[in-house]
């Protein structure tokens, strides 16, 4: 087997030079590839599972896919049995390369201040070279959207901004932030104001009441905000394609042109359920607007109301605690079932990033609560990627979609499972990180001398 | 020097003695789990088995037992069954806060006196498959104060949460914590001692100072009264340095926060310098870079399975710490320190599988026996053998794998969780709660003179006011 070659490379440098130096990027070392992994169980996810089958990668994309697709001459071949292939998991809703260790307010690139910054974007504060990417991959994430500006623990919290900019898509593997870039602008972070009147102070932990006059008012002046960027934002998108030279530049504007358009979602996010009605009522029914709902706690209490509006949504982790004593115990873990269940479309995102590795576990465990596990899948690969947009190019295994994916041994979603080969654009990838290079290091220190022998 | 022990400790004798006399009813209850699979966690796995519970506690587990006429029977077709999840770090079922944070040394507090038997989380855990919870006080100080060992007894009051017969224990905090790294003072005020890791362990050493010291005074008396000296005047108590005449002693155990390994070896030789022996250290993140000494002094470490990137001093944290210091001859517990991740630590014990490599056995017994042998109550819980508590689980599922949710939680051989019973009591409590509502509106109604709406109309669905 091709196996054990292709991660050993990595390690037999790591050993060679430094335990704790970062193992390189793949992307575009090794050239053009062609590798056939045959006889595995296939989870296209776009069509039916495929028993015994065969992915063929080329150039960095799928070239074929089936029982009995052909292994091109002078292939690099992968023994699949025993094995099964699934397209990488994408954490469509992550702060992957914006923090390094969330206490140390150095390390994070969050949130911008200010309440409305539509023209920033998380690519350009990505940092490649984060331990918490290597860490992702080797658990089968293989491209994930960094999202800036979202209000932690909600909206309505301690200096939260209301547009909070441009999330970005990029492969979990690369140099530079250009080779890794899917795409810079997949969607428009947007918090809505939200009339809660007990909210948590990031900062201390603690929780802070104001009065409900203070959020109602403060909503009322930042839904009027809101509506003038919607209509300012047509109106500069329409004044310059007229007659670009006579209208200033606006970046803001500019970058929120897009959006209003309707061409690509706002990642509207609100948490209660009066907070999504409210929410969606603005955006979906007075102002037509793209929306992808995110960081909805409670969209397992509005779900009719989700179908009949189409309103997709990109869940949060199933390891959650429910917003209220008087939920049901299980309502976070049930969710994507109920989700399901209504006809809602849903993705399902960690919302962290050192959280990441957890994605196919957080969605696993939603299965144990009814939802199929067909649709579990799904909601960590297809459904994000279509929601952004990016469906064109990744989400399932199809010949000429981007060859992210990973291989297991046993069911992908199983903690107890094996990744065997995680590929990023065709390209298999090093399943090394810091903690696999400090668990080597302690591992062989050497243990005392038997008593007696010192 | 026993006049001395608190009020705790008789109150726990008065329990443990009431304990078998229950045992000794004739008529007590009899509950027998039918076709099972038993995972017992110390004797293998039993395919199709039976356990009969008798006055709360396991009478007979096997693959071919009789079921005692008048047995109340749990069908467990499909269902695996194992110990109940055993919880070494949490602080659900407190009133408020778990930190007492007016001084670096509180030892005279404890988690007992503010225990919230209504705390939603301990129904919550109780459906995760916890039914054994250590309580701790929070790592704001170097000593911080006692704990409190519960089972998960929903529904019952404060004092019948109360494990029975558990090894009283305290709370030491190293590092990044105590010495308030992530605080910001009040401007003007001054900081608490102490805010470095050297006087972290000075402030520990000092009290130990002062708790031999009056530990010396105490035997003194004693010795004269012995001698029939009838003048002897009985020292002062000191409520904050009993609990450590007690470590002193070996009547209390120790579980110390703590993340880096020179910190680590620091608290370690400090025990040692004082005789006495940490009993966990917790949270441990770095145990991994001192296993061989940590099981050389005999402590525990109780970890948390995959959390890192949080804190500064976590820097090194690495998902194979149980792995690693299990190899090393630790005895390793994985806790929630939450009470959400206290929901899944049947996943949580199955990533050391993942990270590390061990077996289905020792995954197991991170969340079961090792914690239970941690605090002391190994001879009550932890493994599916005769003579212990009925404190079960009932999974759907193998209890590693993902798709795996409990279906029915005993303790005592009482079922204090059913999943259908829950599922079915949900429209109920969603109606009376909604008539609640109702009530409220309607009383409250001629109350309000005011218009609700006096601000600017805005594009929202009307609504009332709430979630104040």
């Amino acid at each position: 087997m091709n196996r054990s070659r292709l991660p050993l490379s990595c390690l037999t440098a790591l050993t060679a030079v430094s335990l704790l130096a970062v193992c390189p990027p793949q992307a575009g070392a090794q050239g053009a590839r062609t590798i056939a992994i045959t006889g595995a169980r296939i989870n296209t996810v776009s069509g039916p599972v495929i028993e015994n089958g065969t992915v063929v990668i080329a150039d960095g994309r799928i070239l074929s896919v089936g029982a009995g697709a052909p292994v091109p001459a002078g292939a690099e071949v992968i023994d699949g049995t025993g094995l099964e292939v699934t397209p990488g998991f994408f954490d469509a809703m992550s702060q992957v390369g914006l923090t390094e260790i969330s206490a140390v307010n150095a390390t994070n690139d969050i949130t911008e201040t200010g309440p409305y910054n539509p023209q920033i974007d998380a690519a350009t504060a990505v940092h490649p070279a984060t331990d918490h990417i290597p860490v992702a991959r080797a658990n089968g994430v293989t491209h994930a959207v960094a999202v800036p500006g979202l209000a932690a623990g909600g909206p309505g919290g301690a200096n939260a901004p209301v547009i909070g900019g441009q999330a970005s898509a990029f492969h979990l593997d690369g140099w530079t932030i250009e080779e890794m870039l899917i795409n810079r602008s997949v969607g428009m972070v947007v918090n809505w104001p939200s009339l809660r009147t007990r909210v948590r102070d990031p900062q201390t932990f603690a929780f802070r009441s104001r009065p409900f006059r203070e959020a109602k008012d403060e909503q009322a002046k930042q839904t009027r905000e809101l509506a003038r960027w919607i209509t300012d934002a047509r109106d500069y998108r329409a004044a310059r394609s007229k007659g670009a030279d006579r209208i200033d530049r606006n970046l803001k504007l500019e970058a929120l042109a897009p959006y209003v358009a309707g061409e690509r979602p706002w990642l509207l996010q609100a948490t209660t359920e009066r907070d999504i009605r409210d929410a969606v009522a603005f955006f979906v029914d007075t102002h037509k607007q793209k929306i992808v709902l995110v960081g909805a706690d409670e969209a397992w209490k509005v779900a009719p109301l989700l179908a009949e509006k189409k309103v997709p949504v990109i869940l949060g982790p199933t390891q959650a605690l429910p917003g209220s004593d008087d939920d049901p115990y299980d309502a976070t873990m049930a969710a994507p079932a109920v989700l399901h269940k209504a006809g809602v479309t849903f993705a399902l995102s960690t919302y962290t990033s050192s959280d990441v590795r957890n994605l196919p576990y957080e969605i696993g465990t939603a299965v144990g609560f009814g939802l199929p596990r067909e649709a579990a899948v799904r909601a960590i690969t297809l459904t994000p990627a279509q929601l952004l947009g990016l469906d064109g190019s990744l989400g399932s295994i199809e010949p000429g979609k981007v060859a992210n994916l990973v291989v297991t041994r046993g069911d992908p979603l199983e903690i107890r499972s094996t990744v065997t080969h995680v590929f990023v654009k065709g390209v298999p990838v090093s399943l090394e990180s810091r903690h696999t290079q400090l668990y080597e290091r302690y591992k062989n220190r050497p243990r005392p001398a038997a008593a007696g022998t010192k | 020097m026993t006049r001395r022990i608190p009020l705790l400790a008789t109150l726990t004798v008065a329990v443990c003695t009431a304990w078998p006399a229950v045992a000794q009813n004739a008529t007590a209850p009899v509950t027998a789990i039918r076709n099972a699979t038993i995972l017992t966690v110390t004797k293998g796995t039993i395919e199709k088995g039976t356990i009969v519970i008798r006055n709360g506690r396991i009478a007979t587990v096997g693959a071919n037992i009789d079921v005692p006429r008048g047995a109340t029977e749990i069908d467990a077709t499909g269902l695996y069954v194992m110990p109940g999840i055993i919880d070494a770090h949490s602080h659900i079922a407190v009133d408020g806060s778990v930190n007492e944070l007016s001084l670096s040394v509180t030892a005279m507090v404890g988690i007992e006196d503010v225990l919230n038997p209504d705390d939603i989380d301990i129904y919550r855990g109780l459906a995760g498959g916890v039914t054994t919870a250590n309580v701790l006080h929070g790592s704001g100080n170097a000593i911080g104060g006692k704990n409190a060992v519960i089972k998960l007894r929903w529904g019952k009051e404060a004092r019948a949460l109360l494990f029975e017969g558990a090894l009283p224990g305290i709370k030491f905090a190293l590092g990044e914590n105590p010495k308030r790294a992530s605080a910001s003072p009040n401007a003007g005020a001054e900081r608490r001692y102490p805010t470095t890791r050297m006087g972290v362990i000075d402030v520990i050493r000092e009290a130990f100072v002062e708790a031999r010291a009056y530990q010396g005074r105490w035997r003194g008396y004693d010795a004269a009264v012995k001698a029939g000296d009838r003048t002897a005047v009985a020292p002062a108590r000191d409520l904050a340095l009993e609990p450590l005449v007690e470590i002193l002693e070996g009547k209390r155990l120790v579980h110390a926060h703590s993340y880096r390994a020179d910190e680590i070896l620091q608290l370690l030789r400090l025990a040692e310098e004082f005789k006495f022996k940490v009993a966990t250290l917790q949270h441990v993140l770095e145990g991994y870079k001192v296993a061989d000494e940590i099981a050389k002094h005999g402590a525990g470490g109780s970890t948390f399975s995959d959390w890192w990137g949080y804190k500064f001093e976590v820097v090194d944290a690495i998902p194979y710490n149980a792995a690693l210091m299990t190899d090393r001859g630790v005895l390793v517990s994985i806790n929630s320190d939450s009470a959400e991740e206290h929901r899944h630590l049947n996943q949580e014990a199955a990533k050391t599988m993942k990270y590390g490599g061990l077996s289905e056995e020792q995954a197991l017994k991170l969340i079961t026996l090792n914690p239970a042998t941690q605090l002391g109550i190994d001879k009550r819980v932890g493994s599916i053998e005769v003579g212990k508590d009925a404190d079960l689980v009932l999974y759907t599922a193998h209890p590693l794998s993902v798709y795996a949710i409990p279906q029915q939680v005993l303790i005592d051989g009482v079922v204090y969780f059913d999943r259908a019973k829950d599922l079915q009591a949900r429209d109920t409590r969603a109606k009376a709660k909604q008539a609640l509502k109702d009530k409220e509106k309607a009383g409250a109604a001629p109350a309000r003179s005011t218009p609700t709406e006096t601000t600017p109309k805005v594009e929202t669905t009307p609504r009332v006011e709430g979630d104040r």
